[in-house]
């Protein structure tokens, strides 16, 4: 039985056609009919000219991951065509541009195919090369408005505030909609059995992107500094600081900019400006992905034993080396860890999704301040470039940024003398200066052995004594980082245990696995160390399945070595092909292990 | 253990800055380096410069990467704040710490191997942005940490102690930073400090990138017979094209220059660079002539020294991108976050 706002729509394309607002347009339309909705974009890495699919999953039990199932796939891409039609599940529909014969040899009983002339519908009422073929993928969503119920008004609205003045724009984009949405309404049976219907599922929610949402976190941190170098998937969030920046980062009296945004000429560079600013108190970020962490390994190291905060965030990619730029895995997570060389370890905070890139970016500050550490922020393409439902972000005005044991020129003033490195109140964190504050504040900032008065030292007790100082700092970061987020029922015995973008995945497969009668418990790790509730999670299962997006098991491995956790029972899920986790994937794999005789 | 801390005993007669402090005051940590060797001379001249310009030592900040030269920031101004950072990335830490904060003097110390090899790209980068520092590379041709290997800017010919003479292009500083656009650029040699005083005194008031590139023979491993960093053929084929002499504001030009030979360039902040050509061919306002004229003479095998270029007209980073004149990181955090207001119109873009 086809249930109402329960389908899932894939649109085949070719980049560089202008899709991406058509698609957006289609999404965002059914939000705004208070239903809740998944978008994912499949890109390649190129600018133009190869196959991009989006998919829209309507799901009115408001389901955070993609789904495996393909309803309505609308076919605009000759090049894939043999591929698409291979993935519409049995049952479902088939659109495509009739202007042009299809290839019958290609034929399935199972799917319902459907011409629409768009390509010929286009020609006919617009002028111009690009008018053309922008205005087919308006046209397509128009037809996708008749056959699944979407309402036209709210398609109206929208066009009409993205084009606000151009009249124009709006008048054409309205007829492109109306030339599908008739000929659908003329020729098909219209809504199909998987249709939409307005309901209230999404007050108080946005649709927006990770990194977008980071960027704004960085914002409202009070990020001053900015070093970057590009690289997919995280360039968007630089460009979002930077233009939310241009809005409200200009000093009202003078006009200049209350921000600096510096392009790095690399990774090397990018991280070591972040660690300049710093050092002078100005809270610094750069955002990057894997490859980016490789090239900062060295400087993350100096600033762990240095001392320094920096915020970094890691939009993860596929790897290894270059791997699929543009594809999703959480396959960064030990080295990140453990970045650079010698005893280091470093602080990481996993958002689950834009609402966390926003309030973690924020966090992230706050720890790095605070620890007088770099402190990690590892997204991944999955979360950072696609749209998320997420509900709305809220700011505490009457929250004061934690800026750390940072002393002041009265407080200099006051003592005999500051040494940078002493641990004066048992924390592990000592106290620093910033430069230009008081002559009885300079010290040596140097990645070299140091005694715990700030001296250089090749002294073996003198430097083991700094060494074994940051162990008791490192406590502290895991009593004071964020809690895991856990779901907990002691009647169950077996447990998923994931991380970051697996949470919408796990939470739908645990709602399937219990109509099967499997009751699991959930469990999402939000950052590393490991605070002690995610041990105590752990020691609570006689089974924990830890599911996460990487080949070599990263997340199970820390979790060993960070907080002791029995091996026997912690059973990797791992899913790595660069595409997002579903559901599907983690019920079957948890089926399976039941049937090893794992019983939960 | 290699540092040492000097007695702090001081004549009561010594000459006082406007600061009221002594050059004593400006001194660092005893230097662990090898007895004779120029790097030491070139701290010492540091150390003459800022006491002379009266910078309030918690005012200066003292960049460096890794190795010999990089060493140097501990041995002055122990009341500056020093940021000993990784292999070749000083012109990065830099960078950001200058973002941050525009009002400190920013002096970077680095070496031929730090700055040519490991660290090239961050120094060019540095220039192009118009980073406004003090940038000071002790060349020596060597690595003496590592015991002598040839360093980027070895010339041609240029024998080690041991092994074969180097074969490969030498990198030379300032005709890559004159080819660059850098806009105060000058060479110097630790033996002659009082050539080399002004000059540093003129990078670090000058509003914009400024190289000093300070050949400083390593004792150690570059110092003999057949080597072109040697004390020996630097005093040879030492050229003083054009010297500086370095007024400070609100000073009148005293000295008196011979009619034609002395050209004033006034800086930003008032104080006077005045510009004494010895060799009457010499334009160092011209990037074209400059750079013709030292590739000339590199290729004669002569060492040109002095304030070899400058410009006074191009902008330093934070004015080509229009930033505030106060630090960023003095101002107030609260001042920064638009408030819960502005979120929720910015949210209302994406719903």
């Amino acid at each position: 039985m086809a249930k109402v706002n329960d389908v899932v729509v894939k649109i085949a394309t070719v980049n560089g056609t202008g899709s991406a607002s058509a698609n957006g347009l289609l999404m965002k339309s059914i939000f705004r009919m208070g239903i809740p909705v998944v978008g994912k974009n499949y890109f390649p890495s190129n600018i133009q000219g190869l196959p991009t699919w989006y998919e829209i999953r309507v799901t009115g039990d408001g389901y955070q991951a993609r789904s495996g199932r393909v309803d309505v796939m609308v076919a605009m891409n000759a090049q894939t065509y043999a591929r698409d039609l291979a993935e519409v599940s049995p049952g479902g529909w088939l659109i495509y541009d009739s202007t042009w014969p299809r290839n019958r040899l290609l034929h399935r009983d199972d799917v319902t195919v459907l011409g629409i002339p768009l390509s010929r519908m286009c020609n006919e009422h617009f002028d111009g090369a690009r008018a053309r073929i922008l205005m087919k993928n308006i046209a397509y969503v128009g037809a996708l408005a008749a056959l699944l119920a979407i309402d036209l008004k709210t398609i109206t609205a929208l066009l009409e505030q993205t084009f606000a003045d151009k009249q124009h724009l709006i008048d054409s984009n309205m007829e492109a909609i109306r030339l599908g949405f008739d000929y659908a309404n003329e020729n098909f049976a219209c809504p199909l059995p998987k249709r939409v219907a307005a309901m209230h599922g999404t007050n108080k929610h946005v649709v927006i992107d990770g990194n977008t949402a980071a960027g704004l976190g960085c914002l409202f941190a009070g990020a001053t500094v900015g070093a970057w170098y590009p690289i997919t998937p995280s360039t968007s969030l630089m460009d979002a600081f930077r233009s939310f920046c241009q809005k409200y980062r200009v000093d009202p009296e003078t006009g200049k900019r209350t921000y600096c945004i510096i392009q790095a000429e690399d990774e090397l560079a990018a991280i070591g400006m972040v660690l300049g600013a710093s050092w002078n108190g100005a809270r610094s970020f750069t955002p990057t992905s894997g490859p980016g962490i490789s090239l900062m390994s060295e400087f993350l190291g100096f600033a762990y034993y240095a001392e320094l905060p920096a915020v970094i965030f890691n939009v993860q990619r596929a790897g290894p080396s270059t791997g699929m730029p543009t594809r999703t895995q959480q396959a960064d997570i030990l080295s990140c860890a453990y970045a650079s060389h010698g005893d280091t370890k470093h602080v990481l905070l996993f958002p689950a999704d834009p609402g966390e890139c926003f309030y973690m970016a924020q966090q992230a500050f706050d720890l790095a301040d605070r620890l007088q550490t770099p402190v990690m922020v590892l997204s991944d393409l999955d979360i950072g470039m696609n749209d998320w439902m997420v509900p709305e972000f809220e700011y505490d005005e009457e929250s004061v940024p934690d800026r750390g044991k940072v002393l002041s020129a009265a407080e200099l003033e006051d003592m005999e003398k500051f040494y940078r490195y002493l641990d004066v109140d048992g924390d592990g964190i000592p106290y620093r200066t910033l430069p230009g504050t008081h002559p009885k504040g300079s010290y040596f900032t140097r990645g070299s052995g140091h005694t715990k008065f700030g001296a250089y030292t090749e002294d073996s007790a003198e430097y083991q004594e700094v060494l074994d100082r940051l162990l008791v700092k490192w406590e502290t970061a895991r009593r004071i980082v964020p809690e895991p987020d856990i779901e907990y029922s002691k009647f169950n015995k077996a447990a998923i245990l994931t991380v970051g973008s697996g949470a919408g995945a796990c939470k739908e497969a645990i709602d399937r696995l219990a109509e099967q009668n499997v009751a699991l418990n959930y469990g999402r790790v939000r950052a590393f160390p490991f605070s002690e509730d995610v041990k105590k999670f752990i020691d609570k299962h006689e089974i924990v399945y830890i599911v996460e997006q990487n080949r070599d098991a990263q997340l199970r491995t820390l979790l060993i070595i960070d907080s002791d956790a029995d091996p026997a029972k912690l059973v990797s899920l791992l899913h790595y092909n660069g595409m997002p986790i579903n559901a599907d994937f983690v019920v079957e794999r948890v089926l399976a292990e039941n049937s090893k005789g794992r019983a939960a | 253990m290699s540092y040492i801390r000097k007695p702090a005993v001081s004549h009561p007669k010594l000459a006082r800055n406007k600061l009221g402090l002594t050059a004593r005051d400006y001194e660092g940590t005893v230097s662990t380096l090898c007895a004779g060797c120029g790097h030491d001379s070139v701290t010492a001249a540091i150390i003459r410069a800022v006491f002379e310009l009266n910078i309030e030592p918690h005012m200066l900040a003292k960049m460096s990467g890794i190795g010999c030269s990089s060493k140097t920031p501990a041995y002055f101004v122990s009341q500056s704040h020093g940021f000993n950072s990784v292999h070749g990335r000083m012109p990065s830490v830099t960078t950001g710490a200058s973002a941050a904060n525009r009002t400190l003097t920013y002096i970077g110390v680095s070496g031929d191997g730090d700055s040519l090899s490991i660290g090239v790209g961050q120094f060019v980068h540095a220039i192009r942005r118009n980073l406004n520092m003090c940038y000071i590379i002790e060349n020596n041709g060597v690595y003496g940490l590592t015991k002598g290997q040839f360093s980027a800017s070895a010339d041609i010919g240029s024998k080690p102690k041991k092994g074969l003479p180097n074969q490969q292009e030498p990198i030379d500083a300032v005709s890559t930073a004159l080819s660059l656009g850098a806009t105060y650029i000058a060479r110097g040699f630790s033996g002659d400090k009082e050539q080399l005083i002004p000059l540093i005194q003129g990078a670090l008031m000058h509003d914009g990138f400024a190289l000093v590139d300070v050949i400083s023979p390593c004792v150690t491993f570059n110092d003999h017979e057949g080597s072109t960093k040697s004390y020996k053929h630097t005093r040879q084929f030492y050229h003083h094209v054009v010297d500086a002499d370095f007024v400070p504001p609100a000073e009148e030009i005293r000295a008196a220059y011979k009619e034609g030979s002395a050209m004033p360039i006034e800086l930003h902040d008032g104080s006077k660079i005045v510009l004494r050509k010895i060799d009457q061919n010499y334009d160092p306002t011209s990037r074209a002539r400059s750079f013709k004229f030292l590739r000339d003479h590199v290729n004669a095998g002569e060492i040109t020294t002095g304030l070899l270029y400058i410009n006074e007209e191009r902008k330093e980073m934070h004015d080509l991108m229009g930033n505030i004149d106060t630090p960023l990181s003095e101002y107030p955090l609260e001042k920064l976050h638009p408030g819960n207001g502005e979120l929720k119109k910015i949210l209302s873009r994406y719903r």
